[in-house]
């Protein structure tokens, strides 16, 4: 899979791939407990986490409904500070903004901060065409740079990769140390990144970073990251090159104060991440240090129409992680099987706005409805409810396969007349409380093979729930 | 190309949001919040006196694995700084920001200590700075870039000290941000640091000094704050 080659039809078979990946089932069960604890912890300390939830969700609200006002803010501070700003309507266009800064700065490498909409618009694989060597310098993504995968997590994109492999990639790699250097431990392989890297920074013509946010009211961009790696990038080469989408602004610097609030307790479970750094505009006067232009490049590629829909609440989202480190779904079979850049019950509400609902249709089906993303997202973002939005588009517009379709339509038939759905019911249960009687449950069945695969079916008991309730003249039994 | 997309966006987005003619109000709704920037839930950890958010600031700066040295004046500071290098086997050479507030301490009196001005160099072991502010709330330290504070000496070293004083110690990011208005511009860069460099990308078990500094050593300052005040 890459950002321009989405594997999203294919979901079925990528999940079967990913839950005979042992090594990757590993990595889940550790990241599951991890993020799950962790927040629930940074969540317990913080008292005012729930309003500042709802606080944040009004701000972004507001955002939306002010969206080209906020953005022409933005744009105006940017300007004033000797900045640039480049609109781009689609991926296309954030490329070849990017590639003309590049070129215009003569550029051979540029190093890169963490990204979701580099991933988005495929950069890397567009700068190296174009004979300039991107390099990742966030360390899951250096890795996964290596091994030449998309990140399988949003913020924990290397989650999947095991230290061995690391090593591995690094001895293959970084052919100028000594071959025979051993790489066990991670604190090693920290060492190495940061020699190898440090250089990188250093010898850098541009570096591009993503932002966490824009400011409308001072023009900044903001980065959250915990490596330091985002500041090197941002700080050492000659231009900075900023990565947004354009529901990323927020009024003012309060405005993004509260949501930070709930940022990192609900990614890391950290109370702040280590850096949070605000640019703005190119180097200044008598500055020592700082890039000395500073770009923005603002990206649509769909969201604008999204804006005013059902699914505008998707573009609340800040990428923290939560509702991927909470799905039931995901904690099975990790973020590389949705098959494109988002992951998770975002992804499977994103996907389908940006790249269409026939590539990545599948995706909304894949959720229980739980609600657990629901429950944490720090956005208030109704998942689930997009979900159900997305099942119906697909349905509508017959992408669903036929026996789906035939299925619900059969349902939706006998659910609309109900003694007909009493009579349909009351027999097969019958039938199968008979055959069952002796064993209890059935281990395999005619036409319910998806479930006796893995499980045995548990045979009826006795009546059917209707028939029971309506033995009890459709009332409650008196409690206690 | 970028002119055509830009009103291409701005456009779509006109479109979508439909104020239907109440453009006017929408226009006033924006400016409005843009200039009286109106604050969200503060926790209530933030609102306490300044001994009591010291002790904060110091206890969730050390829960990120920072160090802090609590001095009583500013003719303690050399030492503390000369002491931490010692104590980490770091060399006792210093890159120090060329900030006028840093001269005002005795450095005099720890001849070991060799002090050079200026930005960052890929070598520097350790690096010293002061801060604009700091935020007990989380323990982060918001250091503002300018000729006397370089960008680069917050993220190249091993070891990153940052002297601060207790005035400087504000509850809530919002306090620090006030005093940044007060100064007229927003910096070219504000970092808000909460410990040492950190990630946990190798088998989500978490590790120190990845790009950033393996080290925040924080000098913090109690007492008479005159005679190392500047004017931020």
């Amino acid at each position: 899979m890459s950002a321009l080659h989405p594997t999203s039809r294919d979901f079925k078979a990528n999940v079967r791939k990913a839950m005979a990946d042992e090594t990757l089932q590993k990595g889940l069960a550790t990241a599951k407990l991890g993020f799950r604890n962790r927040r629930a912890a940074a969540v317990a300390r913080l008292p005012e986490f729930d309003s500042l939830r709802d606080e944040a969700r009004d701000i972004k609200n507001h955002v939306l409904a002010h969206l080209d006002l906020y953005l022409e803010a933005f744009e105006k501070r940017v300007t004033e500070q000797g900045g640039h700003v480049h609109w781009a309507r689609d991926a296309a266009e954030a490329r070849d903004a990017v590639l003309a800064i590049c070129r215009a700065a003569g550029a051979r490498t540029v190093t890169k901060g963490k990204s979701m909409i580099s991933e988005e618009i495929a950069l890397n694989d567009f700068l190296q065409d174009n004979g300039i060597e991107p390099v990742e310098t966030d360390l899951g993504e250096y890795i996964i740079q290596l091994r030449h995968e998309p990140p399988s997590h949003i913020i924990a994109p290397a989650f999947h990769v095991m230290k061995e492999q690391v090593s591995d990639i690094f001895h293959a790699t970084h052919t100028q140390f000594d071959p025979e250097r051993r790489l066990d431990d991670a604190r090693q392989i920290l060492d190495e990144a940061r020699a190898v890297l440090r250089d990188r920074f250093l010898a850098a013509d541009v570096g591009i970073t993503g932002a966490n946010f824009l400011i409308a009211e001072t023009g900044s961009t903001v980065i959250v990251t915990n490596e330091g790696n985002g500041d090197l990038t941002q700080t050492l080469p000659r231009v900075h090159v900023v990565l947004a989408s354009l529901e990323k602004v927020v009024p003012t610097l309060e405005d993004a104060t509260t949501i930070l609030r709930v940022l990192a307790r609900s990614a890391t479970g950290q109370e702040f991440s280590s850096y949070t750094t605000f640019s703005t505009g190119p180097r200044r006067g008598e500055d020592l240090d700082g890039p000395e232009e500073f770009h923005v490049v603002l990206l649509d590629n769909g969201r604008s129409k999204m804006v005013g829909t059902e699914m505008q609440d998707v573009l609340r989202c800040i990428r923290c992680g939560a509702c991927m480190n909470h799905c039931p779904v995901f904690g099975v079979i990790g973020g590389h099987a949705y098959g494109w850049v988002y992951p998770g019950p975002i992804g499977a509400v994103l996907s389908p706005s940006l790249i269409g609902i026939g590539e990545a249709g599948h995706l909304p089906n894949a959720s229980t409805f739980c609600g657990r993303c629901e429950e944490v997202c720090p956005m208030r973002i109704p998942l689930p409810k997009l979900m159900r939005h997305l099942r119906e588009r697909e349905y509508e517009a017959r992408l669903s396969p036929a026996a789906v379709r035939w299925g619900l339509g059969a349902w939706a038939f006998l659910a609309k007349r109900p003694a007909l759905y009493r009579l349909a019911t009351r027999i097969p249960m019958r039938l199968l409380g008979a055959l069952g009687r002796r064993r209890g449950r059935f281990g395999s069945l005619p036409l319910a093979g998806g479930w006796t695969a893995s499980r045995d079916l548990p045979a009826p008991q006795g009546p059917t729930f209707q028939d029971l309730w309506q033995r009890r003249g459709g009332r409650r039994e008196a409690s206690r | 190309m970028t002119r055509d997309s830009r009103d291409s966006v701005l456009g779509a987005l006109r479109g979508a949001v439909r104020r239907d003619g109440d453009d006017a109000a929408a226009r006033q709704a924006v400016e409005s919040r843009l200039q009286r920037h109106p604050r969200g839930t503060v926790p209530a950890r933030c609102d306490r006196d300044r001994e009591v958010l010291a002790g904060l600031f110091v206890e969730q700066a050390t829960a990120v694995d920072a160090t802090v040295a609590r001095v009583t004046g500013p003719a303690d500071v050399p030492a503390a700084v000369a002491d931490y290098l010692k104590a980490g086997n770091l060399p006792s050479t210093v890159r120090m920001a060329p900030d006028e507030a840093l001269d005002s301490y005795p450095w005099g009196r720890v001849p070991t200590l060799e002090i050079e001005r200026g930005r960052a160099r890929p070598e520097d072991a350790a690096t010293v700075t002061g801060a604009f502010a700091a935020v007990a709330e989380t323990g982060t330290l918001m250091l503002a870039s300018g000729p006397d504070s370089p960008t680069t000496l917050n993220f190249l070293p091993e070891a990153h000290i940052v002297v601060l004083h207790k005035d400087r110690l504000v509850g809530a990011y919002e306090e620090a941000w006030d005093r940044l208005r007060a100064t007229g511009r927003m910096p070219r860069a504000v970092n808000l640091v909460t410990g040492p460099s950190r990630t946990a990308d190798i088998e989500q078990t978490l590790q120190l000094g990845i790009h950033g500094p393996r080290r925040l050593h924080i000098v913090l300052v109690e007492g008479d704050s005159t005679a190392a005040e500047s004017d931020g």
